[in-house]
């Protein structure tokens, strides 16, 4: 038994593409992981994490193949097992959280007799006896009620359920390895954060070996203890957590510690030039030098080999790693963050009062009938923008803040309230609206991949506004679209090039060129940057920003990362089941006193520290709809005081002028509550202390 | 401040989508093999008047059902025709036809499919509802009927061919578009305030284009058979004009003794149909259509 848990030896994989050629997504990749350990895999999309994850299962994507290397499990080589070996190994041994539950579960199926079939396929458990274990498991993964979700099919749960629904049937098989697949993607920050917990404590009280793999640096220092950076199909650094955040010796690992928001500054982080190679790019040398600071010639030429870094375990791919590690990274990273200029002018730009909005209109006969109106999606939204100004709409999915955007945009129609724009009345739909009013007011959506017409050309996409808004002839369109690919720093062959051909920064891009084509006042950004990498984010970010200080214009912007938030916005609006809890400037919302539901969710939010562990409020079951009476947020509230909460609606507390908490508690009790609690929670001491405190 | 999203072009061929296509289209085998029998019926069907020994309608008893031989390649029919004259000429009056119907078939059925899909609501349910009745009813009945009472001109079999054939294109057509009318950038236009027409012609329609020409090849084959049925029953093309469907039919007796004379009929619109088949299913995946393909890209 001197064999090593997990080893992975200069493992490639590759396919053959249209040409023939052989494309390695993976390259030399090599890896050890002890039992028990919590190994964190961290790089952007197209690194090759997810490949190499699978690569343990003995999985391969369809058309690729192992070139080199190998892969040992306690000595096994996945890859040479036969498949009644290998459906033993998977699921047995080797269980796999994949991101999304909703698709790893049968539909059709009982989510207790899914968990049931693992157990009885692993250990031949049958019966009674397997229904009892499956039924444990269920509370193990903190499910309420586990005999009634025993008998629910998976569409029954949220998406947080299926996501431990899932753990739970990867824990039937008593795995020795997890190996999870960003399994927190796509889940709102209180239910991520409650499941992260639970992962930590699972794998604490098993002693089962984690592989996370995550683009989210907040959730590898969450979960892991040593950390793999993963860049173009490469281990570029491997280190223990705490070095990997405190004293990163790889120039890319810095670039992207150093571009990620964080809670505790505002300001935008510092973008990391270029974009990764695409799989089977790379020249002969570094596979980072056209974006690394540190590049010289011989980076060009000769690949650099992991070596021992200064650190105990820490292993570097880099020749001049000695010179990056000589500069202190949290001077660097303190350096990193800069505050986006703007002048923001007192006349109101956006006024919304007492708006309400739902997507059901109740029938002729409910009405006849008399039955109590549900209660509205969205309601009693009271706003000023002003001119110059960012707005965040913050909130979990479901809170109302799409719907207020599209409101605005004319998309949706109010039931009530008043919605202006300068002097515009905005409660009329899109095509009701005057050309000049619709010129004004231009949307950016979240996934370019959606809101770009695959079929157009990029010249065709930056076309359409400028044909419909001005009167330009054919080579003054022609030049404007130029000038607008420049503004966004895309060079004018651009043009040509259909959406399909661009990364997705380069995709978010031309969607911001086309915004900005129309010369709006009002910019609506739907959570613009949450499909880019976290490298890429801090780039479009900064052209936002950019564009905001040349323009002059207004921004109303939707995000779920308060880091985000706290990076770009002036001032933000706190929602939940779309109701306005707290509205106030960027440094008020940071800072006690919260409303309790702010609070719930700056505790949850994963940060790029090691060892800091989320203080967990109230739960994380999400509802369907807004309660009929009191505050909205009464189920959920840590801070609930009584049944005040539930029958009357809460008050609006003015801490300062222009910051607004709606809730019951006095405003002082609040404040010396979050104070003392926000102790181990949010050190808001300088970023280095805190990282080194560990 | 802000870094340079590329200082350079990325290394990306620039090719058309057309010329893309045609690279793909031409790694399929059987696309090609699909192709170049649709090109060959087409120059056939183009040169026969030219190239044909003999004339298709000449009667001459004393030749009745020879077999084949070096001067009557096909051999002869019961009237002594020369067959393989008669098969050369047999598909120009079907191609014509059916090509014409197809057009309008796919036309028709794919503007208002499309426009269903993007305005939905009562209409769309409403005629779908049509769609569905009409889908239920067998074709051939139809045609029948309709061309037993208004004759079996030409003009008469286009248009029916082609009103029958759009119904199926009409769901096609619309379960495309739904696809694509919830996307985000059918939103964008909207939100910008598009004209609907634009938003159907320039934002839409190149999105259900490569759908519609998949199915104007698919369509074209069914019809061809349908339109050699009909002759074959005696309502498509009057004899003595030469036509595949009319000359199956009218050898069917002579199948014991005769049999080249409905044989090579058959084999000719046997390959047409093969053909455009085959070409349909590559230019779909081509097109990227296929998701059965699954290679890394």
């Amino acid at each position: 038994m001197n064999e090593p848990f997990v080893e992975v030896n200069d493992l490639t994989i590759g396919y053959r593409n249209r040409q023939g050629q052989i494309v390695n997504v993976l390259r030399g990749v090599s890896l050890v992981m002890p039992r028990g350990g919590a190994l964190g895999l961290v790089g952007e999309s197209g690194s090759g994490k997810s490949t190499l994850g699978m690569a343990l299962l003995g999985h391969l994507r369809a058309g690729s193949q192992v070139q080199a290397g190998t892969v040992r499990f306690e000595g096994v080589d996945p890859f040479a097992l036969n498949p009644a070996e290998l459906q033993a190994l998977r699921g047995g041994r080797i269980a796999l959280i994949p991101q999304n539950a909703a698709e790893s579960l049968t539909p059709t199926m009982r989510v207790g007799d899914q968990i049931v079939e693992v157990l009885q396929f692993n250990r031949i458990l049958v019966g009674a006896e397997a229904r009892d274990l499956a039924l444990e498991l269920l509370g193990q993964v903190r499910l309420p009620q586990p005999e009634a979700m025993f008998t629910r099919y998976p569409h029954e749960l949220s998406g947080g359920q299926q996501q431990r629904v899932a753990v739970a049937k990867a824990l039937a098989g008593e795995p020795e390895l997890l190996v999870l697949d960003e399994p927190t993607t796509g889940l709102d920050v209180t239910t991520q954060a409650h499941l992260l917990d639970l992962l930590a404590e699972i794998v604490a009280q098993m002693g089962t070996a984690m592989l996370y793999i995550s683009h989210d640096l907040g959730v590898i220092a969450r979960v892991s203890d040593r950390v793999a950076v993963m860049y173009a199909g490469e281990i570029v650094e491997v280190a223990a957590v705490t070095d990997i955040f405190a004293r990163p010796t790889h120039p890319y690992t810095r670039g992207l510690l150093a571009s990620i928001p964080r809670l505790t500054q505002a300001g935008i982080p510092k973008a990391m030039p270029g974009q990764p190679p695409t799989p089977g790019e790379h020249g002969t040398g570094c596979s980072f030098t056209p974006r690394c600071t540190f590049a010289d010639g011989t980076c060009e030429t000769v690949a650099p080999t992991l070596d021992a870094a200064a650190q105990p375990g820490q292993l570097v791919r880099c020749h001049h790693w000695q010179t990056v590690a000589k500069i202190e990274f949290s001077q660097e990273l303190q350096q990193a963050f800069h505050k986006a200029v703007r002048k923001v002018e007192p006349e109101p730009a956006v006024e919304l009062a007492g708006v309400e909005i739902a997507y059901t209109r109740q029938g002729l006969i409910q009405r006849l009938r008399g039955l109590p109106e549900p209660p509205a999606t969205v309601s009693d939204i009271t706003l000023t923008v002003h001119k110059g100004e960012t707005l965040a709409l913050v909130g979990e999915s479901g809170s109302g803040k799409t719907t207020i955007v599209r409101t605005i945009a004319g998309l949706m129609l109010p039931r009530m309230g008043s919605l202006k724009f300068k002097d515009y009345d905005l409660n009329v739909g899109v095509d009701r609206r005057p050309l000049e009013l619709r010129q004004q007011i231009q949307l950016i959506f979240q996934n370019p991949d959606a809101s770009l017409n695959p079929r157009h050309t990029v010249a065709e996409i930056l076309d359409q506004p400028l044909r419909l808004y001005f009167n330009l002839s054919r080579s003054e369109r022609r030049e404007r679209s130029i000038e607008l690919l420049e503004r966004v720093r895309l060079g004018p062959h651009y043009r040509l090039r259909y959406p399909g051909q661009l990364s997705g920064g380069e995709k978010q891009r031309v969607a911001i060129a086309r915004a900005f084509a129309a010369e709006p006042q009002l910019v609506l950004c739907d959570e613009v940057t949450s499909a880019l990498d976290v490298s890429v984010q801090a780039a479009v970010l900064d052209l936002l920003a950019e564009l905001q200080a040349e323009h002059g214009v207004t921004y109303i912007f939707i995000a779920h990362d308060l880091a985000l938030v706290h990076a770009f916005a002036d001032r933000v609006a706190v929602l939940y089941q779309g109701r306005l809890c707290e509205v106030g400037s960027t440094d008020e919302i940071y800072t006690p006193p919260h409303h309790p539901y702010t609070e719930t969710l700056l505790a949850a939010a994963p940060r790029p520290v090691p060892g800091l562990r989320p203080h967990l409020l109230g739960s994380d079951v999400p509802e369907l709809a807004p309660p009929p009476r009191g505050c909205p947020f009464q189920r959920r509230c840590p801070r609930r005081i009584g049944s005040i909460c539930d029958e009357e609606a809460p008050p609006w507390r003015v801490p300062v002028e222009g910051h607004r908490i709606r809730c019951h508690i006095p405003l002082d009790e609040l404040e010396t509550a979050q104070v003392s609690a926000a102790e181990h929670v949010i050190p808001l001491e300088p970023l280095s202390n805190s990282v080194s405190s560990n | 401040m802000v870094a340079p999203a590329s200082d350079k072009p990325a290394p990306i061929r620039r090719r058309s989508r057309l010329s893309e296509t045609w690279l793909y289209l031409r790694q399929s085998k059987s696309g090609m093999l699909g192709l170049t029998i649709l090109v060959f019926h087409i120059l056939i069907a183009l040169s026969s008047p030219l190239i044909v020994p003999f004339d298709p309608t000449d009667i001459d008893a004393s030749l009745k059902n020879q077999s084949p031989s070096g001067e009557h390649l096909f051999g002869t029919d019961q009237f002594g025709r020369d067959v393989f004259t008669r098969v050369l000429l047999g598909g120009r009056i079907a191609l014509v036809i059916t090509l014409t119907a197809t057009v309008i078939a796919v036309t028709w059925g794919g503007t208002l499919g499309i426009l269903l899909g993007f305005l939905g609501g009562r209409i769309d349910e409403a005629v779908m509802r049509v769609v569905d009745a009409l889908l239920a009813a067998p074709y051939i009945l139809f045609l029948l009927l309709i061309v037993s009472s208004l004759g079996s001109s030409n003009r008469v079999l286009i248009f029916t061919l082609g009103f029958f054939y759009g119904i199926a294109v009409v769901r096609v057509a619309r379960a495309a578009t739904l696809d694509f009318v919830a996307r985000d950038f059918i939103t964008a236009a909207r939100a910008r305030g598009e004209r609907r027409m634009t938003i159907v012609l320039r934002e839409l329609l190149p999105n259900v284009m490569d759908i519609l020409l998949v199915e104007f090849a698919m369509r074209w084959s069914w019809m061809l058979l349908a339109f050699s049925s009909l002759s074959f029953l005696g309502f498509g093309v009057s004899p003595p004009t030469p036509d595949w469907g009319l000359m199956i039919a009218e050898s069917r007796k002579a199948l014991q003794f005769a049999p080249w004379t409905a044989i090579f009929p058959m084999i000719a619109l046997g390959t047409l149909v093969i053909g455009i088949n085959l070409a349909a299913d590559a230019v779909a995946k081509a097109l990227g259509l296929d998701r059965t393909q699954g290679a890394p890209v």
